[in-house]
C-alpha cells in the first residue's frame, strides 16, 4: 500500500514537471510579454531594466532552470501585474479560500441533495420523486451554466433591483481570515451547483437501482433484515464503489472553481485571477495557478484509487493500470 | 422479455466473429432506437437543427450582416418582417440565430471528428501494442489530465488567438483522453480475444486485424462517446465565445449572443436576445443527450429495463 503510493506520488512529480514544462513554453510564446504590452508603456532603456529585473532578458531555458530551482524551495516567484508584486504563493492563499468557499457550500449542496434524491428514486422506482430526479438530471445538463448565471443576474440582479448581482468588495473573508456565509453566495452556488446535481442524482440513481437489484439484497430481505438496514448496511456499500469513481474527480474540479461562475458574478477567485494573469502575461501567477491545480487533480485521482480499495477490498492496489 | 435478451445477447457474442450475425446486430439495434421515443424525438430535432444549419443562406430571411438601423433592440414579435427582432446593432435577429445553428454544429462535429481522428490511432497502439507504447500513450494521458481542458483551452487561445477555426483546434486537442481511453480499453480488451486469435491464424494483416476485426468490435462505445462530445464541444464553444475570446465578430454564435446580451447595459429591456439562443442551446444538448442515451441502450441489449 505505501510503496504503491509512493510510485503513485512519484509519477505525479513527474506530470507536475512535464505541465510545468509544457506550460512555460506555451506561456513565452504567447505574443508580447508582461511589460511590453501597449498599456504598460514602458520603453527603452525602462523596458530593459525592468526585462533584467525580473530575469526575462535571459534565455529561455535558463529562465526555465531558474525557476525551476526556486519552484523546487518552494519560491514561487512574485506576481508581475498585482499590485505591490506580493510573491505568488501568499496571493493565491489570499484568493483560493474564496474559490474554496464557493466549491465547498456547491459540493455540500449538490452531493447532498443529489445522493439523497437518488437514493429515493432508486427506492421509489418510477415514482414522482424518480421522475423529478430524472428532469433534473437532464436540465441540469442542458444548459451551460454561464447562461443560467447569466439568467439568474437578469432575473436577481439587474431588473428587479434586488442588488443581488456582484458586490464582492474585499472577498469574503473577514479581517481575521474566518469565513464567513455571505448573502454573495447564495447565486453562484445554486449556478454552480446545477451541473454536478445533476451528475450526482443520476449516478447515484443508477448505482444504486443496480444494487437494489442484486441477489444479496434479495438473500438479506429473505433474513428478515429490515429495509433500513439493507439500505444502509448492504445496498449503499456496494453503490458506493461506481460513484466514487465517477464523483470524487468532481471535487478538485468544484474546488479549483469555475472561470465561467467567477467570471460572470464577479468572484475574485483562481478562475477569474486566471484569466486576468493570462491578459496580463503574469508568467509566475500562471505557473503557479496551474501548477495548483494539476497538484489538486493528481492528489484526487490517487485518493480515488485508494478508496477503492477501503470500500471493496477485493481489489487489489496496483492491479488497475494507471488511467 | 428475458428469454429475448438472451437470445440477444447471445446474438451478439455470435455477431463479433461473423459479416452476417452482425449485420443483424445493428438492425436489432436500430428497431430498439425506433422504439425509444425520446431518442427518436431527438433524433427528429438534430435533423431539423442540421436542415437549418445547412440552408441558412436560403431560408434566414436577410443577409448575415445586413443592418437596419429601425430595428436596433426591437423586440421579437413586434414586426412580421422582422418576427424574433433586432440585435444591439440592427441586424435581424433570426437570421443570426439561423447562422448560429450553423456555427454551432460546424463546430460540434468537427472538433470530435478531429480529437476522434487521432485519439483513436492512439489509443488503439496503446491497447493493442501494449509495453512501451502503452507505458508512453499513457503517460501523456496522464499529463494531459492534470490540467482542466477549459483552462487549458483559454490558455491556448490566448496563443492562438480567437476565431472560428483555432475554436476549433484547440478544443479538438484539448478533448482527446476520453475517445482515446475508451480506444485503448477496447483494443486491451480484444486484442487477446478468440476471434482476433483466429483472424491471425488464417494470416490476417495487423491492419487488417486492427481495423476490420477489433476496430468494428469497438465502434459502440465510440460512437455514444462521439454522440456526447457534440454537445461538449458546443457547450464549449459558446462558453469560450461567452467570454469573448471564441468566435469572433461578424460570425453568429449562441454563446456570444447571451455573452454580449449580458456585457451591453441594455440588458433589462432585451431579454430576447438572451432567450432565444439559451433555448437553442438546450434544445441542441437535449436532442444530443437523448439520441446518445437511446444509442446506448439500443448498441447494449443488456442494458435498460
Amino acid at each position: 500500500m505505501i510503496a504503491y503510493i509512493l510510485r503513485r506520488l512519484l509519477s505525479l512529480a513527474f506530470v507536475l514537471f512535464v505541465v510545468s514544462v509544457i506550460v512555460f513554453v506555451l506561456m513565452n510564446l504567447v505574443p508580447g510579454g508582461p511589460f511590453t504590452l501597449a498599456d504598460r508603456g514602458y520603453s527603452g532603456a525602462a523596458l530593459e531594466n525592468l526585462e533584467r529585473k525580473y530575469g526575462l532578458d535571459k534565455p529561455l531555458h535558463l529562465r526555465y532552470l531558474n525557476y525551476l530551482t526556486s519552484a523546487l524551495q518552494l519560491d514561487f516567484g512574485n506576481s508581475f501585474s498585482v499590485a505591490g508584486n506580493p510573491p505568488v504563493t501568499e496571493l493565491i492563499a489570499r484568493i483560493w479560500p474564496v474559490t474554496f468557499q464557493l466549491g465547498l457550500y456547491t459540493i455540500i449542496l449538490s452531493f447532498g441533495l443529489g445522493i439523497f434524491l437518488g437514493i429515493v428514486a432508486a427506492y421509489y422506482h418510477n415514482s414522482i420523486i424518480d421522475n423529478l430526479v430524472t428532469f433534473i438530471a437532464t436540465a441540469g445538463i442542458a444548459v451551460p451554466n454561464f447562461i443560467i448565471a447569466t439568467w439568474f443576474l437578469l432575473i436577481f440582479g439587474f431588473q428587479n433591483g434586488w442588488g443581488m448581482e456582484s458586490k464582492w468588495i474585499v472577498g469574503p473573508l473577514t479581517a481575521d481570515g474566518a469565513a464567513i456565509l455571505s448573502w454573495d453566495y447564495i447565486l453562484p452556488v445554486l449556478t454552480y451547483a446545477l451541473a454536478p446535481l445533476a451528475l450526482v442524482s443520476r449516478y447515484t440513481r443508477s448505482s444504486f437501482t443496480d444494487a437494489l437489484k442484486a441477489d444479496f439484497v434479495r438473500t438479506a430481505r429473505s433474513k428478515g433484515l429490515s429495509e433500513r438496514m439493507i439500505l444502509l448496511r448492504h445496498v449503499s456499500r456496494n453503490a458506493l464503489i461506481p460513484m466514487v469513481t465517477v464523483l470524487l474527480p468532481q471535487i478538485p474540479n468544484l474546488l479549483t472553481g469555475s472561470l465561467f461562475i467567477e467570471v460572470v458574478y464577479g468572484v475574485p477567485g483562481l478562475g477569474k485571477f486566471f484569466v486576468t494573469s493570462i491578459f496580463n502575461r503574469d508568467y509566475p501567477m500562471i505557473m503557479g495557478l496551474v501548477l495548483l491545480i494539476a497538484l489538486l487533480w493528481g492528489l484526487t485521482y490517487l485518493v480515488t484509487d485508494v478508496l477503492y480499495t477501503v470500500i471493496d477490498p477485493r481489489i487489489r492496489l496496483g492491479a488497475r493500470q494507471g488511467a | 422479455m428475458r428469454r429475448q435478451r438472451q437470445v440477444d445477447a447471445s446474438r451478439r457474442s455470435l455477431g463479433a466473429e461473423g459479416g452476417l450475425e452482425q449485420r443483424s446486430l445493428f438492425r436489432d439495434a436500430f428497431r430498439r432506437f425506433l422504439q425509444n421515443r425520446l431518442a427518436m424525438i431527438g433524433l427528429i430535432l438534430l435533423i431539423l437543427l442540421l436542415l437549418v444549419a445547412l440552408l441558412a443562406d436560403i431560408i434566414a430571411p436577410y443577409g448575415l450582416n445586413e443592418v437596419d438601423f429601425s430595428i436596433v433592440r426591437l423586440g421579437p414579435f413586434q414586426d412580421p418582417n422582422h418576427f424574433l427582432g433586432g440585435d444591439g446593432v440592427g441586424r435581424d435577429f433570426m437570421t443570426r440565430l439561423i447562422y448560429g445553428a450553423r456555427t454551432s454544429l460546424f463546430v460540434g462535429l468537427s472538433v470530435p471528428l478531429i480529437s476522434f481522428g487521432f485519439a483513436v490511432p492512439l489509443g488503439a497502439i496503446a491497447g493493442y501494442r501494449g509495453g512501451r507504447w502503452d507505458f508512453t500513450i499513457l503517460r501523456v494521458i496522464e499529463v494531459a489530465t492534470a490540467v482542466p481542458p477549459l483552462l487549458f483551452a483559454m490558455f491556448l487561445i490566448s496563443i492562438t488567438g480567437a476565431g472560428l477555426g483555432n475554436v476549433i483546434f484547440v478544443l479538438a486537442i484539448t478533448s482527446w483522453i476520453e475517445p482515446a481511453r475508451i480506444a485503448r480499453a477496447q483494443f486491451l480488451k480484444y486484442r487477446e480475444s478468440e476471434f482476433v486469435l483466429a483472424a491471425r491464424a488464417v494470416g490476417a494483416s495487423e491492419l487488417q486485424i486492427i481495423a476490420r476485426h477489433i476496430l468494428r468490435n469497438a465502434l459502440t462505445p465510440l460512437l455514444v462517446s462521439f454522440t456526447f462530445a457534440v454537445p461538449l464541444a458546443i457547450f464549449a464553444e459558446a462558453g469560450l465565445s461567452f467570454l469573448g475570446i471564441g468566435i469572433t465578430e461578424p460570425t453568429a454564435s449562441w454563446g456570444k449572443m447571451v455573452g454580449g446580451s449580458v456585457k451591453s447595459s441594455t440588458v433589462v429591456v432585451d431579454y430576447h436576445l438572451a432567450l432565444f439562443p439559451t433555448l437553442l442551446v438546450a434544445l441542441t444538448m437535449l436532442s444530443f443527450s437523448f439520441v446518445g442515451d437511446g444509442l446506448q441502450e439500443a448498441l447494449d441489449p443488456s442494458r435498460g429495463d
